[in-house]
C-alpha cells in the first residue's frame, strides 16, 4: 500500500487516489501551428524512467484535487508531493 | 545434442540419471557476433532459435541480465489464444497457434500445450453483440470462435455464479476452443536448449551498459562482461525497454507497469478451461498441479519493482469471487509480479528503428507469453532480411505518429478506460 501525502488533506492511503501519469509532459501551446511530431511527443511518447518520476495523481475519493508526486518507480519511495500548479 | 525420448530416458535410468548432457552451455562472450539478441526471455530465445532454424544465422549471442526463465516468461499465467478482432492481431496470433501446436515436436521438449479452450464471459446484451461481432471477425480470419448462450456456458462451467440476483449476470460467452495453456518454463527451456544446440551462445548474468553507434549504424554493445561487436542487434527486453531506450536517446510509446498474478492452494480438478470475467479484468485457469491460476489488472502506476501491491490484488480477486464464488474458500499459495512494457494502444511493436541494424521488439502488455513463437519467428525474419514480414507489418513503431493504431481494446497504459 502506498501512502501519499496530499498537499491539501495530509497523508492518505493509495485507495483514495487515481493515477494520472507523467507530470513533466507539456501540452503544446495553442494558437500556433502544431506539428504531428509535437502531438506525437505529447500524446504517446514517455520516458518511463526507473527511479525518480514526477507524476500526477488525482485525489478522487478525497478533495478531488490533482497533485504532483515525486516517487521512485523501483522502490516506491515518495520524496515529496506538490500542488498541481506548483512548478517543480 | 542428446535427443529426449523414452529410449534415452531408459538408457539414462541405468546410470541413475547422472550422465544427461547439460540443456545449454554457459559460454563466455566472443568479441563479435553476426547478431546479438538482448534479453533471454521467451521472445529473445525464440528469436535466436528461428534465426538459426529459418535463416541459418547461428553466430548469435543472447545477452541476459538475469537467468533463463527468471523474467516474464516464468511469471505469466500461461494463456495461449488468438481471439482478436483486428486482422493484424488475429492473423499474427493464429500463425502463432500453429507454431504452438507443433512446438513440443519441433523443440523435442514437452511444453505441455493444452488446447482446453478459453471462454470470455458476457454480462449484458450489448456485450453479447460485441462478442458476436468479434467472433465473426475471428472466423473470417480462419480462427475458431463459438458464441455460447447462458445455458451452454452453464453446462461447461456450472460452478460459476448463475444466480438471478447478481450484479453481473452471465448472459453467455465467446469461446475459442483451440486456445489453451502451456508450461511456461518448458517453453523457455525448450527454446534455450535448441538454440544452444544450433550454436547460439546464451550468456547469462550479463547486463548491457551501453551501445556503440556511429553514423547512424549500430556497432556493438558494452556489457558487464566486456564489449561485444555486432552489426545487427535486437532488443527484446519487455519491461526494461525504456531503460535501454534511454541509453540510445530514444523515447518510445511505452510505459513500464507492474502486473500481478497469483495461485491458490491446489484443489481437485474443477475447471478445465480458461475463463475470463467480462465486467472487469480477471482471468482464471487450473494448473495440472490443481492450483487456480489467476490474474487481472495492472497495479496502475509506473513501476519497475517486480512486486505487487495488495489493493490491486484485492480488486482483482473481488472480480474473481463475483464470477466463481467458491474461490473465496481457497487459501492463497503465492502471488508475484512482473514488469510489463505497456504500449499506448495495447498492441506490440516489432520493427526496425532509425538506427541501422537496431531492431525493436516490445509493447507486449498483457499478452506476451502466447505471442512467444510468432514474435520470435517474425522478429527473426525482420532481423535476418532487414525488413518486416507481412505478419508484423502492422506492429510498426511509427504507427502512433501516423495514426494507424491497432486499438483492439484501446487500453494500453490507461487501465481505467475499461
Amino acid at each position: 500500500m502506498l501512502y501519499i501525502k496530499c498537499p491539501h488533506c495530509g497523508l492518505r492511503s493509495q485507495n483514495e487516489f487515481a493515477y494520472g501519469g507523467d507530470a513533466t509532459i507539456k501540452r503544446p501551446n495553442l494558437n500556433q501551428e502544431i506539428s504531428n511530431t509535437e502531438w506525437d511527443n505529447f500524446v504517446y511518447l514517455r520516458k518511463s524512467p526507473r527511479g525518480r518520476h514526477l507524476e500526477f495523481w488525482h485525489h478522487i475519493s478525497g478533495c478531488r484535487q490533482w497533485i504532483k508526486v515525486d516517487r521512485d518507480t523501483a522502490t516506491h519511495e515518495i520524496f515529496n508531493t506538490y500542488k498541481a500548479n506548483e512548478e517543480v | 545434442m542428446q535427443k529426449y525420448s523414452v529410449f534415452s530416458l531408459i538408457k539414462n535410468a541405468f546410470s541413475n540419471h547422472k550422465n544427461w548432457d547439460v540443456a545449454w552451455k554457459d559460454p563466455s562472450p566472443k568479441s563479435e557476433y553476426d547478431v546479438i539478441i538482448i534479453g533471454g526471455g521467451g521472445h529473445g530465445l525464440a528469436t535466436a532459435y528461428y534465426l538459426a532454424k529459418e535463416h541459418n544465422i547461428t553466430n548469435v549471442a543472447i545477452i541476459e541480465k538475469g537467468w533463463i526463465g527468471g523474467g516474464n516468461v516464468g511469471r505469466n499465467t500461461t494463456i495461449i489464444r488468438s481471439n482478436y478482432m483486428h486482422d493484424e492481431n488475429g492473423l499474427f496470433s493464429e500463425f502463432g497457434m500453429d507454431l504452438w501446436r507443433k512446438m513440443s515436436q519441433d523443440l523435442n521438449y514437452n511444453v505441455m500445450f493444452s488446447p482446453r479452450g478459453i471462454i470470455n464471459l458476457a454480462h449484458s446484451d450489448a456485450q453479447m453483440n460485441a462478442y458476436s461481432r468479434r467472433g465473426n471477425s475471428m472466423r473470417l480470419n480462419g480462427i475458431d470462435a463459438v458464441l455460447l448462450n447462458r445455458e451452454e456456458v452453464k453446462k461447461i462451467i456450472p460452478m460459476a455464479d448463475f444466480s438471478e440476483n447478481v450484479r453481473f449476470p452471465i448472459f453467455g460467452g465467446l469461446m475459442q476452443p483451440s486456445a489453451g495453456t502451456a508450461r511456461h518454463d518448458a517453453v523457455a527451456w525448450g527454446y534455450a536448449r535448441q538454440a544452444d544446440s544450433m550454436g547460439v551462445d546464451i550468456i547469462q548474468n550479463c547486463e548491457v551498459i551501453g551501445f556503440d553507434v556511429s553514423n547512424g549504424q549500430i556497432k556493438g554493445i558494452r556489457t558487464s562482461k566486456g564489449n561485444i561487436k555486432a552489426k545487427k542487434i535486437g532488443l527484446c527486453v519487455a519491461g526494461s525497454t525504456n531503460i535501454l531506450a534511454e541509453k540510445l536517446n530514444m523515447t518510445l510509446p511505452i510505459e513500464t507497469h507492474l502486473l500481478q498474478a497469483c495461485v491458490s492452494e491446489p484443489i481437485k480438478p474443477i475447471l478445465d478451461n480458461v475463463v475470463t470475467f467480462g465486467a472487469g479484468h480477471f482471468y482464471c485457469s487450473q494448473s495440472d498441479k490443481g492450483e487456480m491460476v489467476m490474474g487481472g489488472d495492472l497495479d496502475g502506476y509506473n513501476s519497475y519493482s517486480q512486486r505487487g501491491n495488495l489493493p490491486t490484488l484485492q480488486h482483482v480477486l473481488t472480480e474473481g469471487i463475483a464470477m466463481f464464488p467458491f474461490l473465496s474458500k481457497l487459501k492463497m499459495l503465492r502471488t508475484w509480479g512482473g514488469i510489463m512494457d505497456m504500449s499506448m494502444d495495447g498492441s506490440p511493436i516489432i520493427d526496425k528503428t532509425h538506427i541501422k541494424g537496431l531492431y525493436l521488439n516490445c509493447g507486449w502488455c498483457y499478452g506476451g507469453f502466447k505471442a512467444t513463437p510468432a514474435s520470435g519467428w517474425t522478429f527473426a525474419h525482420t532481423i535476418a532480411q532487414d525488413r518486416v514480414h507481412k505478419l508484423n507489418a502492422g506492429y510498426s513503431l511509427n504507427r502512433f505518429s501516423t495514426g494507424h493504431l491497432i486499438d483492439e481494446k484501446g487500453l494500453g497504459t490507461k487501465t481505467w478506460i475499461s
